[in-house]
């Protein structure tokens, strides 16, 4: 904190004394995070402008991640962009390809703040990088999924532990149906994020060709060729059979909601919502989180993040860009992580912060125990070539032809091998659509 | 018919100015960006645009996908159009009858459509809910009978109930303002004659509407080609399978969500075309059988 302040005058004079404490530097911080977490999101900036005063933030919410780019993008085309923009995982290649920001890596080298970027842990780092390694965008909301279930449903069905590989899940789901009939055993929502992207990086297997994209634009998709479309088949026949609901927001309650207000048993989500899941269930409710399941005959690996990195926008000022470089140095302090993390369920993203919090015992006890594992998941193998994130462009549109598609397949209309067939043919016009729109460059 | 002139046209440009003005900003000037970008590669962020000729236009119509959108588009506008105006009309004649507490009646029916599209979509997401709105009784009683969930059809029936819904309360108002237009004269001889209600209501004041039945229908046809957005949004997103993934709702998944600003703006420039004629056909052909009094 207090080095903050004492850098804070150092610009202070060097701007030859006119910056007096009223008139602050102003920047702006548009984030996409909504609800409770965006509440959480505009608490972190109400405390870096107390905590210094050369600079002042403004954080707009967005209701979104989605929005916040298309606001971003219309208002980057209008030269009314703000300085901070909080772009989601999926949006990474996109932004990469346009070369409107300032690699926060630069930035930081800029403003001579230092930032010891290998204490990042490298399945999150590896997400925002170039090839040379260089983070481009500064690594903030971090997650990765996890099964919830309810201990003491499992325990009614005679399951002690929560199981370890899908075999064995299938084997839980059918004892459930036994032991209680009535109850929904497995709230489910088609999500690629948790279905194709995690489950494939659990098993080590390809997204796509080129090592899911980062080494080069002419990638293209082979889900519909690897353990995937066992995976996305034994849910379909979970479904024809009743062992699994479909769970979601159209539906009215969507999966979470359900689980969290012991409807159903199981569900695979973000680890973001273990705090919303504790605000929403019941006291006497017994329930926990655990590593995803693998199949049999795989081997374990480290799953990757989802959320979002803070990226910093092209076309701005000099003293906004201190401001900036002030903002994201101090979210990277640990306080600033521990904060964080006691008030969302995302976890640290830098290994600095990660045992500070372990010497407090923060996940020693509720409501935080279960959070670790988490960083186990996301930590537990080196990332390897198929492991390091996904690099793919329109991954939006591509992610939207899945979830038709597995729709249509759960609703009859075809087998999951067809529709993940037409799914993958789909989403590599996309690929190759993006491909056209930017010819002639290369991602950085 | 007589016109007035303006001996000075200076006067006549600045009273028109304004609308002009905002017609460019808020229509052409738009209208030529979409044009502009549907002949290149747009880049979201900005930065070289490369030409592309038809291509844009090539990919689209080629694609099976987007024949599918249109389909559906045209499937919820008939439907839309034929439940919303079919309701109103009924609605009205009742209200035009003068039965008691027709009043409070009136002003309830006028009141939906002040409320706004994806608020709708909110209510009626409710009441069709499979499972814990007023649909789960029906399905309590006949068991998978309704799940616009993972069924296309009903997905697609249930988008255009509430879109329709939604219209009826703005079909009502003209309807109304049109029967209480027919002079009550014709009524009565009608009736002093010994013609019963529904013959009345089919040789005298049907007829009579038929100028305002055709600019309700006109209306209705491009609201729910343009309009729809709202609804779809909040209570399918497009699906299930892209059931209900309408034409303008396709356009801002593609656009906004997948950053593929010159593929939508095509598509834009093809829902712009396709209202324009439709538009064009009604006026020629339809309105020909129209007689105005």
């Amino acid at each position: 904190m207090k080095s903050t302040y004492i850098s804070a005058f150092a610009v202070a004079a060097v701007l030859g004394g006119a910056a007096q404490a009223q008139d602050k530097i102003q920047f702006e911080y548009w984030y996409g995070l909504g609800g409770y977490l965006g509440d959480v999101v505009q608490s972190t900036c109400d405390r870096f402008n107390e905590s210094q005063d050369t600079y002042e933030i403004t954080c707009v919410g967005q209701e979104g991640y989605a929005n916040a780019v298309q606001n971003t993008i219309a208002a980057f085309r209008a030269d009314e962009h703000p300085t901070l923009v909080q772009a989601y995982d999926a949006g990474t290649a996109d932004l990469m390809m346009s070369g409107e920001f300032y690699s926060v890596t630069k930035m930081m080298d800029d403003f001579d703040i230092e930032i010891d970027w290998d204490d990042y842990f490298p399945g999150i780092a590896n997400y925002y990088a170039a090839s040379t390694g260089e983070l481009f965008a500064m690594p903030f909301n971090s997650s990765t999924p996890m099964m919830y279930y309810n201990i003491d449903d499992l325990e009614a069905a005679g399951f002690d532990a929560p199981p370890a590989t899908w075999e064995a899940f299938e084997q839980l789901l059918v004892a459930l149906e036994e032991a209680q009939p009535e109850k929904c055993n497995y709230a489910y929502a088609p999500s690629t994020w948790i279905d194709l992207e995690q489950l494939s990086m659990a098993h080590n297997i390809p997204v796509a060709t080129k090592n899911n994209g980062y080494d080069g634009l002419d990638a293209e998709y082979v889900y519909n060729t690897t353990q995937h479309v066992t995976h996305m088949e034994n849910i379909k026949r979970w479904h024809d059979e009743g062992l699994l609901e479909l769970r979601t927001s159209q539906g009215g309650l969507n999966a979470r909601d359900s689980f969290a207000q012991n409807e159903c048993s199981l569900y695979f989500g973000s680890i973001a919502g273990h705090q919303t899941v504790h605000n929403t269930a019941s006291d006497d409710m017994n329930w926990d989180v655990e590593m995803l399941p693998i199949y049999e005959g795989f081997e374990r690996h480290n799953t990757v993040v989802g959320g979002a990195a803070l990226w910093v926008l092209s076309g701005k000022t000099e003293n906004e860009y201190r401001g900036a470089a002030e903002y994201l140095k101090f979210l990277a302090t640990p306080e600033s992580s521990i904060y964080w993390s006691t008030n969302t369920g995302y976890i640290p993203v830098n290994d600095t912060a990660y045992q500070a919090m372990l010497e407090q015992d923060f996940w020693a006890e509720e409501p935080y125990a279960g959070r670790e594992k988490a960083i186990e998941s996301l930590t537990y193998t080196e990332p390897t070539e198929l492991t390091g994130g996904i690099r793919l462009g329109g991954f939006i549109q591509a992610r939207s032809e899945w979830v038709n598609e597995v729709q249509a397949a759960l609703g009859g209309d075809k087998t999951m091998q067809e529709a993940l067939d037409t799914a993958v043919e789909r989403s590599n016009a996309v690929l190759r659509r993006f491909e056209r729109t930017y010819r002639g460059k290369e991602l950085p | 018919m007589r016109r007035a002139y303006f001996r000075n046209n200076w006067i006549a440009a600045l009273v028109v100015a304004p609308q002009l003005l905002i017609i460019f900003v808020f229509f052409y000037w738009p209208t030529s960006q979409a044009l502009y970008w549907a002949f290149t590669f747009e880049q979201p962020w900005g930065g070289g645009n490369e030409w592309a000729g038809f291509e844009n236009f090539r990919n689209l119509l080629t694609d099976d996908r987007y024949w599918h959108s249109i389909r559906v588009s045209i499937v919820y506008a008939a439907g839309a159009t034929v439940l919303s105006m079919s309701a109103a009309l009924i609605l009205a004649v009742f209200a035009d009858r003068q039965l008691r507490g027709y009043r409070a009646y009136r002003i309830g029916a006028i009141w939906p459509y002040a409320v706004a599209a994806p608020a709708v979509g909110l209510a009626f997401r409710f009441i069709f809910n499979p499972s814990a709105g007023v649909m789960s009784y029906v399905n309590e009683a006949f068991p998978g009978f309704w799940d616009p969930i993972l069924n296309g059809d009903h997905a697609l029936i249930m988008v255009m109930i509430a879109g329709a819904w939604k219209q009826v309360a703005y079909n009502f108002i003209f309807f109304l303002a049109g029967l209480q237009a027919i002079p009550r004269s014709l009524i009565e001889a009608g009736a002093m004659d010994g013609a019963s209600i529904l013959r009345r209501m089919r040789d005298i004041q049907l007829p009579l509407l038929a100028p305002t039945f055709f600019f309700v229908l006109v209306i209705n046809i491009n609201d729910s080609f343009t309009d729809s957005f709202g609804i779809v949004d909040t209570m399918t997103a497009g699906g299930p399978a892209r059931a209900t993934n309408l034409m303008v709702y396709k356009i801002y998944v593609d656009g906004f969500r997948g950053l593929d600003y010159s593929g939508a703006a095509a598509q834009s420039i093809i829902l712009m075309l396709l209202v324009i004629a439709l538009t064009v056909v009604q006026f020629r052909y339809i309105e020909r059988r129209v007689h105005y009094t």
